[in-house]
């Protein structure tokens, strides 16, 4: 936080009357597609503050500790994947750090925006997609992600022109008048990302987004957050399919038993290795191979 | 192969009350009740030994074949086909067929309702017991009685297993089956007057049924007992054959669902209509409320509340109508004011961990709450008057009407600002997005019961000015304290309305992720 520029700790995309713009670097992203095209939005300045930064996060539920004080920066503009085991810890400290679940301890900035003690400025900078909680699926899949739009106070035109977009990018067009609940898993999926899409927000924080999603829709999904990131903001996932992470991020921290074990470039963090050998190396618990010899066809 | 089925399924039990203590305090109230009914049943079934031959037939015979149909109907009506066995499971698991089917069977005689089938059709044995040959006839009438009642139940729910998957089917028939229960009163009145009127044809009704597939197997003790023994074994062969009928269209059946799955999605369909969220103002609050709104129309839970209100007139008038007295009607204003204003007093435990989106959108607790406030008044206000007016056209005292709606009003709004507290504070154990509202929800029950009392008793605290005109006009007959009352209600009620949002919204920005943890714990 610099004295001299005290605008900076504004957040871009909010207007100082705390109203969204009508224009944000989303709506070109979702109008052209296409992954080529250069940004035209200027990378911020980076300097200043990271896009997430998580200090001593700690979590326990009962005598049972889940989080066990995790520490990470998350540079503006960067495509960050988190992974882990299952049970890691990761969803609880993506929830810890989008402040749907209070920390035991830790605080969590967004860029420079307390998460805890100002949780109203922080979150109209972040768009969320948890993982494990349901939707209201009793409303279409236009009526959802509008719903979504409303409650963030914005204006109804243009929460109506976005939903539009985003259904259509998310090949979602045909199903826009079915409820969610006779979606299927990975359409859900989909119309929680465009509901988390919505507001344009500066930091995305989706956990384990492609989770049930075909592979033409992942693509899909993967164009748009890369137009995202090269437009100016910042992608956080969570994964365990190590070689998506490899190809999409170009960050990435390893998480395991509520710790973080490596963070960093993606290259900083698998050296030489593939990031698979490199996470199941940091984590270990692979077996050989040995003792099912009857599992041979021969 | 049977015997790992039938192991199969008593593990389930087990594990299924392990799970929580309070499912076998359940699982032990249930079973007490179900076991009073059943001594009942079996006292009156030996009884019966000395009653006359004709009475003991046409009531085994027509209670027989009452019990088969329950058991075609109730599992579809319920949505509650008991799926610890769901063929649908066995599908990787090359299980030969005859195995398959006798396992299954024999796994439906497991549980409660079959259990306490096979008793009280066993307990006929004592009715027929006067011949050593009666006696035996109506252990075999008794036992194919009971596989052909769990037979026919996997027939109908087998059958109807792409009907009662799909989510409409499962929404209708949940709200549908609340009608009966709510009027069980008045169709008890009637069924018991129409069997008094018909007494002397029933007797001839249980005779034609008894050469039914439908009621041959329950006269054979009977007809054995009676001496006809040419009837009785051409009603055991109709009865046997009805089994062996059942039981090959049960294999087809099953057969066919092994290896088609039932498909439960939905046609997809593209709309450019918003529904109520471009009726609704453009802001938080509206679309709070239009999303509320939508849900009290599609979402079963909530319209099973809704049912409820207009039953719950049927009922009072016909008790009026029994009784003579139109004056209780008065209450049905009042009442319809506490049962709405009440039904969003666990709304955010409705939504479920839907909850988070509110959350993550950062949307204001105060918005959050006169939203859901004002979908619940847009809903119930127009209804509230209607049965706080109509009542007056029946007992003509209009001299009542003023007070009658001010109280209804003072309810209705006083009820609303405390259900907004208390929702925004207290998560209950209601049924899950998507389950039957007849389900016996998940979480603690203690809680909840304490959350209802003690909010029920405060909403008396906060109408205690109207009761209080209530009774000066009794006592004095005034009209004018009806019109102060009106005014109270109005304007008091306004007060704790808008106190009860603020608060119930201070109280929700302030502990918001606690409540989303908490509703996490019911999932």
């Amino acid at each position: 936080m610099t004295a001299e520029r005290p605008d900076q700790d504004l957040p871009a995309t909010v207007h100082d009357d705390g109203r969204y713009p009508t224009t944000t670097p989303l709506d070109g992203v979702l109008a052209d597609q296409a992954p080529t095209r250069l940004p035209v939005v200027p990378v911020p300045s980076a300097g200043d503050h990271p896009a997430l930064s998580i200090q001593g996060l700690a979590k326990a539920f009962g005598g049972k500790i889940a989080v066990d004080g995790i520490s990470l920066d998350v540079p503006a503009g960067s495509f960050y994947g988190m992974v882990g085991p299952n049970g890691a810890g990761k969803t609880t400290t993506l929830s810890m750090a989008t402040g749907l679940l209070r920390p035991d301890f830790g605080t969590a900035l967004v860029h420079g925006v307390d998460v805890w003690a100002n949780p109203l400025e922080a979150k109209k900078m972040m768009g969320i997609l948890p993982d494990g909680v349901r939707l209201f699926d009793r409303l279409t899949g236009e009526q959802l992600v509008t719903y979504a739009g409303l409650l963030r106070g914005m204006d109804r035109d243009v929460v109506a022109s976005r939903v539009g977009d985003l259904l259509r990018a998310l090949d979602l067009g045909k199903d826009t008048g079915t409820l969610v609940v006779d979606y299927s898993a990975g359409m859900t999926k989909k119309i929680a990302l465009a509901s988390a899409l919505i507001h344009a927000p500066k930091v995305l924080i989706l956990d384990e987004p492609f989770e049930s999603v075909d592979p033409v829709s992942a693509a899909n999904i993967r164009s748009i957050l890369d137009s995202y990131v090269a437009s100016g903001g910042t992608v956080i996932v969570s994964s365990h399919v190590m070689d998506l992470v490899q190809r999409m991020c170009d960050h990435v921290a390893v998480v395991s038993g509520g710790r973080l074990l490596a963070a960093g470039t993606v290259d900083e963090v698998r050296g030489a290795m593939s990031l698979e050998d490199k996470f199941v190396e940091l984590v270990g618990g692979r077996n050989e191979t040995e003792g099912l010899e009857w599992l041979r066809t021969s | 192969m049977v015997a790992h089925l039938v192991r199969l399924k008593l593990t389930l039990l087990r594990n299924g009350l392990k799970r929580s203590p309070w499912q076998l305090v359940g699982l032990i109230f249930g079973g007490l009740y179900a076991l009073g009914i059943l001594g009942f049943l079996v006292a009156g079934l030996i009884a019966l030994r000395g009653a006359e031959a004709e009475l003991a037939q046409t009531i085994i015979v027509l209670g027989g074949v009452a019990a088969l149909i329950g058991w075609a109907i109730l599992p579809i009506v319920l949505s509650a086909a008991d799926l610890t066995l769901d063929p649908a499971r066995f599908t990787t698991s090359a299980i030969p067929m005859p195995q398959l089917l006798t396992g299954l069977a024999i796994g439906g005689l497991l549980g409660i309702p079959g259990a306490a089938t096979a008793i009280a059709a066993l307990a006929t044995v004592a009715t027929w017991s006067q011949t050593v040959l009666s006696a035996l006839g109506a252990l075999l009438g008794a036992s194919i009685a009971v596989f052909t009642c769990i037979v026919l139940s996997k027939v109908v729910t087998s059958a109807t297993v792409s009907l009662s998957s799909s989510r409409k089917f499962k929404d209708a028939s949940g709200i549908i089956a609340f009608i009966p229960l709510m009027l069980l009163g008045p169709i008890f009145f009637f069924v018991s007057q129409g069997l008094q009127d018909s007494a002397a044809f029933l007797p001839d009704f249980a005779r034609i049924l008894s050469w039914t597939p439908l009621g041959a197997t329950w006269s054979v003790g009977g007809d054995l007992a009676a001496g006809n023994v040419g009837a009785a074994v051409v009603k055991l062969v109709v009865a046997l054959a009805t089994l062996a009928l059942l039981t090959w269209a049960w294999k087809v059946l099953l057969a066919r669902a092994l290896v088609t799955p039932a498909y439960s999605g939905g046609s997809s369909k593209s709309s450019k209509k918003l529904g109520l969220f471009g009726v609704f103002p453009g802001t938080p609050t509206g679309a709070v409320a239009a999303r509320a709104l939508t849900y009290w129309f599609r979402d079963p839970r909530y319209g099973g509340s809704l049912v409820v209100i207009p039953l719950l007139a049927v009922l009072l008038v016909f008790q009026a109508s029994q009784s003579g007295n139109f004056e209780i009607l008065a209450i049905l204003g009042p009442l319809t004011a506490f049962l709405m204003a009440w039904s969003i007093s666990a709304d955010i435990s409705y939504d479920n961990t839907a909850f988070a989106l509110h959350l993550s959108t950062g949307v204001s607790g105060r918005a959050d709450r006169l939203g859901r406030a004002w979908a619940c008044l847009i809903l119930s206000a127009p209804v509230v008057v209607i049965f706080a007016v109509g009542p007056f056209f029946f007992t003509g005292s209009w001299e009542w009407l003023p007070m009658v709606l001010g109280l209804s009003t003072g309810v209705l709004l006083s009820g609303l600002g405390l259900s907004s507290v208390v929702s925004a504070r207290y998560n209950v154990a209601v049924p899950l997005p998507g389950d039957s509202p007849f389900k016996k929800p998940p979480g603690n029950t203690a809680q909840t019961l304490l959350v209802q009392f003690a909010g029920m008793g405060v909403l008396l605290l906060l109408v205690i000015p109207e009761i209080a005109l209530l009774i000066a006009q009794s006592v004095t007959g005034q009209v004018l304290f009806g019109w102060l009352a009106l005014a109270v209600g109005a304007i008091l009620g306004g007060v704790l309305f808008s106190v009860g949002v603020r608060l119930g919204g201070r109280w929700l920005d302030a502990r918001g992720p606690e409540m989303l943890a908490q509703l996490g714990v019911n999932r």
